[in-house]
């Protein structure tokens, strides 16, 4: 019995590919949770990311919120939540969106605030507005690093859903849990190479994103 | 306090430099005619108006601004970072990208790079591009942050011709900083010489400047050979160049025989087309065997037209026999001149700039923009 046998004996049984508990249900679910949380997570590290990293203010506080958000154990969050708040899909996405808001935030703030000054004082001199200074000079420059810290989220929020099984959620964790408590390891392993499956697919996705929106002309000279 | 009461009046379409040792708040005094740096007393007036009373981006829109390394946008091609304030100011995508080829042909750069991204250019067409872009929407008004500082002297030194000739051709108000007292001689109208705190020490045409300094700190300021530089306005036309000790290097014995009394103690000698080859002492010379290999070298020639008498000058120090070659613009000789000649075309010259500068004061140049704080 090796990991490549369970690997074999899950993705070959027909069984686990249609139903309710089937592998593209399952995926869909891990990816639905995936998006949900990352969107999220962007919505709020992005906004402060931009506008602290072109302000230049609240760098300091910002690591702070960041390591703090860091230090906190998204398994015991995930505990907690659901104590106060009862079984629920919200009580997945705080701990969710807290793991990934730090790199994007950080990130973002960091990419920022790495953006050559000339440029940007260039426009100023020209005339551009604020907004033109921050969307059209700064944020071009600084994608490919805001991209990552994307990635950076998405990545660990792709290996970290799989907690929403603990709380009678579905996703990828489901195999894993249920895999667990039934000695079924053929389907903790399976689980656990689609986890890390979806993983490889996110790297790709963002790969192909940074190919799409990253100009030519920063993506050779950075 | 960066810049302490400082007032200037800034001529119209002629290039103003602004130059002085680090610290000294030229770059601070530049950047608040464009409100980069709102002074904190006192007004600049523009055209008569205060700069104050009109919205920052309109009055930046207007000028062009051009600083030190380009500052041009890495994700943008070079016809669109050129293409920049015409597109702020509303003008269509195609109508801006045809000016942005028209000014990169202005500024001397072929127009395949239009498509290139900034990465691809080096420095020199990085800030070719930095001066298209401020002259884009065509301005009245340019201010240049130490555009040339960043680049190797040959660069700058193309860079700064170019300038001049386009100044030349659109006739603009310039505002440059720099460090470098030559580039300030060379490219200014009117040089201000600032000190630390943002004072005045002195603002006057480079002439003046090099021949009378107001005080120890400017003359320090411009260094050791502001004499020999200063020849630099004065042209070499009035120099009387001798035609008689040159030869062919083809020529008979009787044409060495007959120069060799033209009164120099060297003889030039030249190739068939009259390009100048080299000294020789005149009895040295065997007519139809003259070896090139054993002439004396003739340092560097100057254009009788266009060069300065400090290039004359130049020449004939680098002369190992102490006369200077003069060629046209094709390179064919048109004489020589002795140190001694260059000596005293220097006093003549000197002594009539004397006599014209006490027989009417230089005129003032018209007042366009004031500056104090």
């Amino acid at each position: 019995m090796n990991l490549l046998h369970f690997i074999n004996a899950f993705f070959s049984d027909s069984a686990h590919w249609h139903g309710y508990d089937g592998i593209p249900t399952r995926v869909g679910e891990h990816i639905e949770y995936t998006l949900e949380a990352l969107a999220l997570a962007a919505a709020i590290g992005l906004p402060v990311g931009l506008i602290t990293g072109h302000t230049g203010r609240g760098g300091n506080a910002l690591s702070l919120i960041a390591t703090a958000g860091r230090a906190l154990p998204t398994f015991g969050l995930l505990v907690l939540m659901t104590l106060l708040l009862g079984f629920g899909l919200v009580n997945v996405m705080i701990p969710l969106v807290i793991l990934a808001v730090p790199p994007i935030l950080v990130t973002t703030y960091e990419a920022m605030r790495s953006v050559d000054p000339s440029p940007v004082d260039a426009a100023r001199g020209m005339g551009m507005s604020e907004a033109g200074v921050l969307f059209q000079v700064e944020l071009p420059a600084a994608l490919p690093l805001i991209l990552s810290g994307l990635r950076s989220g998405a990545i660990q929020i792709v290996s970290t859903a799989t907690i929403a099984a603990y709380v009678s959620l579905g996703g990828l964790g489901r195999y894993i849990v249920d895999g667990l408590y039934q000695r079924n390891y053929e389907k903790v392993v399976g689980g656990a190479t689609l986890v890390a499956g979806l993983a490889l697919v996110t790297l790709a996705v963002f790969w192909a994103l940074t190919r799409f929106a990253v100009s030519a002309g920063v993506r050779r000279s950075g | 306090m960066a810049v302490d009461r400082l007032s200037l009046d800034i001529p119209d379409r002629s290039i103003t430099v602004l130059v002085g040792p680090s610290g000294c708040g030229k770059t601070t005094t530049l950047r608040m005619i464009n409100r980069m740096v709102e002074p904190s007393e006192g007004t600049i007036l523009l055209d008569g108006q205060d700069i104050q009373q009109q919205p920052v981006n309109t009055l930046r829109r207007s000028m062009g601004y051009v600083i030190q390394n380009a500052g041009l946008f890495q994700h943008r091609t070079i016809v669109d970072n050129i293409a920049t304030v015409p597109r702020m100011l509303g003008w269509g995508k195609d109508k801006a990208r045809a000016r942005a080829r028209e000014l990169m042909e202005r500024v001397g750069l072929d127009g395949a790079l239009a498509k290139r991204y900034p990465y691809q250019l080096s420095g020199g067409q990085q800030q070719r591009v930095g001066v298209a872009r401020a002259l884009a929407a065509d301005p009245p008004v340019l201010l240049m942050d130490e555009p040339f500082s960043a680049v190797d002297p040959v660069v700058r030194k193309g860079l700064q011709d170019e300038l001049l000739r386009i100044q030349a051709e659109l006739g603009k108000t310039i505002v440059f900083v720099t460090h470098d007292i030559d580039e300030a001689v060379k490219l200014g109208t009117m040089v201000a010489v600032m000190r630390t705190g943002g004072h005045l020490a002195q603002f006057a045409p480079p002439a003046e400047l090099l021949s009378d300094p107001a005080d120890a700190f400017v003359e320090d300021f411009l260094g050791a050979d502001r004499g020999i530089r200063r020849l630099s306005f004065f042209p070499a036309t009035g120099l009387e160049l001798l035609t008689g000790p040159i030869v062919a290097v083809d020529a008979t014995a009787e044409q060495v025989a007959a120069r060799d009394t033209a009164g120099a103690p060297y003889l030039l000698v030249t190739d068939q087309e009259g390009r100048p080859l080299g000294w020789s002492e005149p009895g040295e010379l065997t007519a139809g065997n003259i070896r090139q290999a054993e002439l004396l070298p003739y340092g560097r020639p100057f254009v009788a037209g266009t060069d300065s008498l400090r290039s004359a000058l130049d020449c004939a120090v680098l002369s190992p026999t102490g006369w200077a070659v003069a060629v046209d613009a094709e390179g064919r000789t048109a004489g020589v001149v002795s140190q001694q000649t260059i000596g005293e075309a220097i006093r003549g010259a000197h002594a009539e700039r004397r006599a014209s500068d006490r027989a009417a004061e230089r005129p003032q140049a018209g007042k366009d923009s004031r500056v104090a704080r």
